[in-house]
């Protein structure tokens, strides 16, 4: 197992730095720079401005640059946030979106997979249908929808939850419940029919002949297998999460680290938006990685290789 | 869905929620104010920011030779308490306060603004607003790389106390610029204890580092999220500043805005979205205000694309739009149409000069461009940055100008970058356009239209224009030069590089405790001058 989480550490290493070449010269071919403001100031002074922050010199020279200081692990200064290196404002952010990322993947997680697996125990019955209509709902219900909503009802009529921010606990049951209630319903329809093909399997058959209790039935013999595709789904869903909605934190005005993806692409912010991009797909190598654990553990059939 | 209604009840009562008492309700009390900012500042040294939320935090943390009344635009004494003029108005000598006291206690002197002055001037630290200072002698050559001596720069400490300005020529508005951040005193020391003086990147901007001369000192930054700032005891007139702390709020999106104002979270929103005004003038008519703002929304006509090149085309352009309709219909926030360029009553200046709504004109002005009813006329492109507002006011236009005159009229979009690139390389033909004043002059408005000026993207040069808008600088008799800004506005309209569209209003709600708010053209309101009561439901 340690040989295989090593070898996939160092295939990382390549996909960082092509992902990084690919942003940069994606960000360099867009038209317009990090400096062009609807009042233009004088040529000479936006001259300085390039100036100092190497933007004068040829693509690759900046490319080498920039290249140079990330291996030495600087993401260098952000353009539009004068004052402030990219490494802290991810520093800042990041640990907001995690944390509400962890509540809304116990929220979908949770519901999703009761709803799923109650709606698998009795298919095609009003216990299927009711939680599988929701889940439908709930997928055509998208966050920006959904987010006002929980906030005209518990924020603004009811006033037990401020209507934004960021301060108290209870900021957090909003946001988490509008990120969460979104996944919630995938998660649910895949539980669904994992668990059903589960249980439509020989080993449960024998097991229920053999005087297993249903309980012991669902929860010993089909659970396991019944979660890899959550498993699976889970991974990519909370690199996601974690590195935070730009509408949900938008829509309850989260600090979070969602924000940056939109508007560092906006304001042409290269070194903020290459920070953001390597952290992203690092997180997806990472959880993609713990996913291939998990499921090994989960199903002996497979092997590390 | 059942678990996440009981996810949330339980939670409530976990929290011991229940209607609460509100940050309004509370703020009223303690005098502690929660203001929407509109968004995430760059940073807060006014060397190296540009922006509106910047300038309102900057505000309240630093004070300028000159300070603002709260009813208008008058400048007031700040940190100078008198001054003194040369009768040819170039040399300007301001007395400052002995009481006058930085955040950690040391005085405010002479020296520091002009070591100030220095920084924003310098080459290398790249100030994008050091252009505001150009009117100061010696200013632009220094800070072009032309001279390299400071020395040679208009200012100069005569003593601890007194500070010497020469300009290069009488400017009615100088101390109203003073009001600007540009021109804000700097603690040195301080900067130059947290990185180069003359480079960016510096931290001194950090809370428990900055050191201002405010009526408040930084107190906390949450990037992203909010800045607070509490009074400041060592401000020179710090027993006459009522609010304890001001919470800035970066939230951006206009409608989070709107509902954390309507749960008491919010004493002002930034704005207020469009679709709300009609709301709020029914139902809450005590909460929304619309003020008369300095700022002109127009469309830019590039003067160098056959055939916007010839002015008959551009007048009949201009004269077909309806603008009644779209401030009426369309942008629905008590708007000015225009017919003039400055907005009306910029210090004491209205253009005399306007140019009609007159369809049967405008056609008649079309036909002898060669386009009878639009016949042959290739079809003219509007470009804006994608926006709801602009593309909504660019659908009553291309209305207008199909309907009026017979013209074929496409709509591209752009995102905001690329919109102010194809802008600037003049990659357009109609481009939507608006321009806020720097400060309360008709120069502010005026100069933007100068051969090869840096946003005279209408590529539109007049002689006879860049020569009146010369004389309006360099003449010291107030009448006169308001004269002189008479004749260049009748020109530009005359030639119309420009279509005004209509004067701009700031739109917000504005909780009924706050005091001290008036309408200001600029939109500012010194922070130091409001207060909070309780308001009784």
């Amino acid at each position: 197992m340690f040989r295989f989480i090593a070898r996939r550490f160092l295939q990382t290493i390549p996909v960082l730095f092509i992902i990084a070449t690919l942003t940069f010269f994606l960000m360099k071919s867009t038209k317009g720079g990090p400096f062009d403001t609807e009042k233009a100031t004088t040529p000479e002074i936006k001259k300085q401005l390039e100036a100092h922050y190497g933007l004068n010199k040829p693509v690759w020279a900046q490319y080498l640059d920039y290249m140079g200081n990330l291996v030495q692990g600087d993401l260098g200064p952000s353009f539009k946030y004068a004052g402030w290196k990219v490494t802290e404002l991810i520093a800042g952010a990041f640990p907001v979106s995690l944390e509400l990322g962890c509540y809304a993947l116990a929220v979908a997680l949770t519901i999703g997979m009761i709803m799923g697996f109650v709606a698998a125990l009795r298919p095609n019955s009003a216990m299927d249908y009711v939680p599988m209509s929701l889940a439908t709902l709930g997928i055509c219900l998208p966050t920006f929808v959904m987010g006002p909503l929980l906030i005209l009802t518990f924020g603004i009529a009811l006033g037990w939850f401020n209507s934004s921010g960021w301060f108290f606990m209870s900021d957090r049951v909003l946001p988490a419940l509008t990120l969460g209630g979104y996944y919630a319903a995938y998660t649910s329809r895949i539980a669904r029919s994992g668990m059903m093909e589960i249980l439509s399997q020989d080993f449960i058959r024998t097991a229920r002949a053999k005087g297993a209790t249903e309980w012991r039935v669902i929860f010993k013999h089909a659970f396991k297998g019944a979660i890899q595709p959550v498993v699976t789904l889970t991974a990519p869903v909370t690199a996601s999460m974690v590195t935070g909605s730009f509408i949900v934190e938008k829509i309850f005005d989260i600090p979070g680290m969602g924000r940056f993806f939109v508007t560092a692409a906006f304001n042409r912010d290269l070194t903020l938006v290459v920070g953001l991009v390597l952290l992203y797909a690092t997180l997806i190598v990472v959880l993609n990685l713990i996913a291939d654990i998990v499921l090994v553990w989960l199903n002996p059939r497979l092997r590390f290789e | 869905m059942k678990c996440a209604l009981f996810f949330v009840l339980a939670v409530a009562a976990i929290c011991g929620c229940g209607r609460r008492e509100t940050r309004v309700t509370s703020g009223n009390k303690e005098q502690v104010l929660h203001v929407n900012n509109g968004a995430e500042p760059q940073n807060l040294d006014p060397h190296v920011v540009t922006g509106v939320p910047e300038h309102h935090l900057i505000m309240s943390l630093l004070e300028g030779l000159m300070s603002e009344d709260p009813h208008g635009i008058t400048p007031q004494p700040g940190t100078a308490e008198r001054w003194d003029i040369s009768p040819d108005q170039t040399i300007y000598t301001f007395h400052l306060r002995k009481n006058a006291r930085w955040s950690n206690g040391d005085p405010v002197t002479a020296q520091d603004f002009v070591r100030t002055y220095r920084r924003a001037l310098t080459p290398s630290l790249a100030s994008e607003y050091a252009y505001m200072l150009y009117v100061m002698k010696g200013a632009e050559e220094f800070n072009t790389g032309k001279i390299t001596d400071f020395d040679q720069v208009g200012v100069k400490a005569l003593d601890d106390h007194t500070l010497e300005v020469k300009l290069n020529s009488p400017t009615p508005y100088f101390l109203s610029l003073l009001n600007h951040y540009s021109w804000f005193p700097l603690h040195i020391p301080t900067i130059e204890r947290y990185g180069p003086l003359y480079e960016r990147g510096n931290r001194w901007t950090k809370p428990g580092k900055f050191v201002g001369n405010g009526a408040f000192a930084l107190h906390e930054w949450r990037v992203n999220h909010m800045i607070v700032v509490r009074k400041s005891p060592t401000y020179w007139d710090a027993a006459n500043v009522k609010l304890n702390k001001i919470y800035f709020y970066s939230i951006e999106s206009s409608d989070t805005d709107e509902r954390a104002f309507r749960s008491g979270q919010l004493h002002k929103t930034f704005v207020l979205p469009e679709t709300k005004i009609d709301t709020y003038r029914e139902k809450y008519p005590g909460l929304l205000r619309i003020d008369p703002f300095m700022g002109t929304y127009f469309y830019l006509v590039n003067t160098k694309k056959p055939p916007l090149d010839d002015k008959r085309v551009r007048r009949a352009l201009a004269m077909s739009v309806d603008r009644e309709a779209i401030v009426k219909n369309v942008t629905r926030g008590g708007q000015l149409p225009a017919y003039h360029f400055t907005p009306p009553g910029t210090a004491g200046y209205t253009a005399r000069a306007r140019f009609p709504f007159d369809i049967e004109g405008a056609k008649k002005l079309l036909a002898e461009a060669g386009y009878p009813n639009g016949k042959g006329m290739p079809p003219v492109e509007i470009l804006f940055n994608t926006l709801e507002t602009h593309r909504a006011v660019a659908e009553a236009i291309q209305d207008m100008w199909k309907r009026n005159l017979g013209i074929d009229v496409r709509l591209l979009n752009q995102e905001w970058k690329v919109y102010l690139d194809s802008k600037k390389t003049g990659n357009y033909q109609v481009a939507r356009y608006g321009w806020i004043g720097d400060y309360p002059d008709p120069n502010s408005f005026l100069d933007l239209w100068l051969t090869g000026g840096g946003n005279n993207d209408a590529k539109w040069s007049n002689l006879e224009y860049d020569r009146l808008i010369q004389e309006a600088g360099r003449t010291a008799d107030l009448a006169k030069r308001l004269e002189v800004f008479q004749q260049a506005e009748a020109i530009l309209l005359d030639e119309m590089p420009v279509i005004p569209i209509y004067f701009y209003t700031r739109v917000y709600a504005i909780q009924p405790g706050v005091k001290g708010w008036y309408p200001t053209i600029l939109d500012n309101h010194p922070w130091h001058k409001l207060w909070l009561e309780e308001v009784k439901n």
